[in-house]
């Protein structure tokens, strides 16, 4: 293997994912400086339609947050499926991984999506149909760790988180529209919403956080993978061991008596 | 003619725990084979791998032509297993318990009627709810349902536990006669004098491993079979 | 057709289940109920409240009903030996997981009948739209049960199964929830033009998850 590329074998890092996080490191120093300095407020002469001079600020890192918890979903879905296929370890624990800090990064959008509203409309939740459709997609993907966490041999454990994961990422859309139709009943859009319209220096301001996001998400998500396959590593070296100590009780068996054999035989 | 039961070296995983550690066992068409040994030897998991049940990891398991490893499904509905627990819904009755299951597994009507009878359930027991039934008649409800669906290889778990005299009489004519329709029998039990009068061969396990293999008084008269040492 | 044959075989085994020990009719149904009694404590009958929110309460009262039923269907199935008994049986799996889905549904529409008299006494609200009613019961019925059986065999065995199942179940069945109470809404309001889209969103909903329950049940029964 490429010598950049090879874990410590007590760790979970590489020489590329240190360097990957160093860069990262500056990159997140340099997001905010754009972000919440150098990029202009959504006001003045250029500012979009619902002029939200430096509310604007918020949006730089909710919406990079969400694209990356909707990312980190969607990965989790493809190594559901991909595990219903392949029946191999790696896809479920990609999955279990990416799920993981999926449910950090919807905690953070639906954390700045509120701060946003607290300012913007007064109130720290709106039954926006984002807001909503998120919360409940939040509350899924809780349950679908909570099953991880639940079941404890590996193999089922695998299956029945791939289709949950499968199932939970389908389910997106749907609760999105109904949502969406829901809310559509007692609220037209005149409520200002956080979509201005932007350009120049905020716009580079957005696409450098989602890419700082998703390299964000990348990094976390490789690390708990690790973390995952070296503790799978671990119960499998046990596995040699137990298949010793399991034909060695056959040589005790065998020598006594079976009707007086060893407890350990049991 | 190839073996009913072919295990080379069979691994087995119940959990992080290898019940089986490699065990080999070879079963032809038509006999009866008695599993021997300590109590937490796998012989229960060596049914249940026959049965397609649990996953075989590691080494060769085919049973009746199907590869157990490439996939063990095609082999489920071929086999009949009694285990431990009955497989019966505690809130229907004798009758509604043997027709459902017999019917899942496409048995003719008259299949049923028949096992009824031969287990002794066509009387008034047939409309008792399994629920209310003692240990032995559930294993009667259960080998009735194993009668009517006449499985080509029978995987018995201590067929003779908790059954009165008559019933464990019951047991051993029973796998005689699937032997005589053809089927073939791998049977776990602990009364060796009992089932080894029927059976034609023991092999022993312990340790999740076959330690040897050895003819029995039913055996030594009929067909001749290699005597196998396992190391 | 296999599938449907094994379907019939489970259904046919439901319902004499039912029959023989009444869960249903003598626990679950009562409990809806109850829950529809609850509601008028927690919303003073005098302002009009409840009325006005009969086509939430309605559903409400039936989603946590379906919890119930859901658990009971699949307790029988997590009983002595039965897991390996229906691996072994030779069913088709997605005929099982139907089987269990009209099941599901048949004990369901009772309920549902049952509380729609509920709250047409309880809280003075006259159903109109006869139809558009019948059919939104009929798909989102089918979408509860078919969410319900996916669920309710991933969570059979397993000793937090009653604490997990509504933890994963509810949120997957809010759009239901929500489209149910709309178009009965609509249906109260003798408005149901806007209620036969609600009902259109159902029926997708409906067939999404029947058709990966039919896909997934095989790999969900496999071990447990």
């Amino acid at each position: 293997m490429n010598p950049l590329f090879r874990m410590h074998p007590d760790g979970t890092a590489s020489r590329a994912s240190r360097v990957f996080g160093l860069v990262l490191l500056v990159a997140v120093a340099v997001f905010l400086a754009v972000a919440l300095v150098i990029s202009p407020p959504d006001s003045g002469p250029n500012a979009s339609e619902n002029s939200m001079g430096d509310l604007v600020r918020i949006m730089y890192v909710h919406v990079p947050v969400a694209v990356a918890c909707y990312t980190a979903f969607f990965v989790t879905a493809v190594a559901s499926v991909a595990y219903l296929v392949r029946r191999s370890e790696g896809w479920d624990l990609l999955a279990a991984a990416s799920a993981e800090v999926g449910v950090v990064f919807t905690v953070l959008t639906l954390a700045t999506g509120s701060v946003w509203g607290h300012i913007a409309w007064g109130t720290w939740w709106e039954w926006d149909p984002r807001l909503t459709s998120t919360l409940l997609m939040l509350i899924v993907y809780i349950g679908y760790l909570a099953l991880r966490g639940a079941v404890l041999d590996p193999v089922v454990r695998a299956r029945r988180a791939a289709v949950v994961g499968l199932v939970a990422f389908a389910n997106v859309p749907i609760v999105h529209y109904s949502v969406d139709w829901w809310r559509g009943i007692h609220q037209p859009a005149t409520i200002s919403r956080l979509d201005p319209t932007i350009d120049g220096l905020k716009l580079f301001a957005l696409m450098f956080g989602m890419l700082v996001a998703i390299a964000v998400y990348v990094w976390l998500m490789v690390h708990r993978f690790r973390l995952e396959f070296v503790r799978a590593r671990l119960e499998e070296q046990g596995l040699d061991t137990a298949l010793a100590e399991r034909r060695a009780e056959a040589e005790t068996a065998s020598g006594a008596n079976p009707v007086t054999a060893p407890k350990g035989a049991s | 003619m190839e073996p009913v039961v072919n295990f080379r070296q069979a691994v087995c995983l119940l959990g992080r725990f290898p019940a089986l550690a490699g065990v080999d066992l070879t079963v032809g068409a038509g006999e009866i084979v008695l599993l021997a040994g300590p109590n937490g030897a796998g012989k229960t998991t060596v049914l249940r791998a026959c049965a397609g049940l649990v996953t075989v990891v590691d080494g060769e398991a085919r049973v009746l032509g199907v590869d157990l490893r490439a996939d063990p499904r095609p082999v489920r509905q071929r086999v009949g297993l009694l285990g431990h627990s009955s497989g019966l819904y505690a809130d229907l009755s004798v009758a509604e318990n043997v027709a459902f299951w017999a019917r899942a597994g496409r048995s003719r009507p008259a299949d049923v009627d028949a096992a009824m009878a031969r287990l002794g359930l066509d009387g008034r027991l047939a409309g008792v709810a399994v629920g209310r039934l003692s240990a032995g008649q559930r294993r009667r409800v259960a080998l009735a349902v194993l009668v009517a669906r006449r499985p080509e290889l029978w995987l018995l778990d201590e067929p003779h536990a908790a059954l009165d005299q008559q019933g464990r009489d019951l047991v051993d004519s029973l796998m005689g006669d699937a032997v005589a329709a053809g089927a073939t029998v791998l049977v776990v039990s602990h009364e060796l004098d009992r089932a080894s009068s029927v059976a034609h061969r023991t092999v022993h396990l312990a340790g999740g491993t076959s330690v040897e293999t050895a003819g029995t008084a039913a055996g030594a008269g009929s067909q001749p079979h290699p005597v196998e040492l396992v190391p | 057709m296999s599938i449907l044959r094994d379907a019939g075989l489970i259904l046919g085994k439901d319902l004499r289940l039912e029959m023989r020990t009444r869960v249903i009719a003598g626990q679950v149904v009562p409990f809806g109920l109850l829950v529809l009694v609850l509601f008028a404590f927690a919303l003073d009958p005098d302002r009009r409240v409840l009325s006005e929110a009969t086509p939430g309460l309605f559903w409400l009262a039936v989603l946590f009903s379906t919890l119930l039923a859901l658990q009971r269907a699949f307790e029988v199935e997590a009983g002595d030996g039965v897991p390996d008994a229906l691996r072994l049986s030779g069913l088709d799996p997605a005929g099982i997981f139907l089987g269990k889905v009209a099941g599901l549904v048949v004990h369901m529409l009772v309920l549902e009948i049952v509380l729609l008299a509920g709250v047409t006494l309880f809280y003075g609200t006259t159903p109109h739209a006869a139809l558009l009613l019948v059919v939104t019961c009929l798909a989102a019925t089918a979408g509860l049960a078919a969410v319900g059986s996916l669920y309710g065999i991933l969570s059979a065995g397993m000793r937090v199964r009653d604490t997990l199942l509504p933890l994963l179940m509810l949120p997957v069945v809010a759009p239901v929830l929500i489209s149910a109470t709309q178009a009965f809404a609509a249906a109260y309001r003798q408005a149901s033009g806007s209620g036969w889209r609600w009902f259109g969103l159902l029926v997708v909903f409906a067939l999404l998850y029947l058709v990966i329950g039919m896909v997934a049940f095989e790999s969900l029964l496999e071990e447990s």
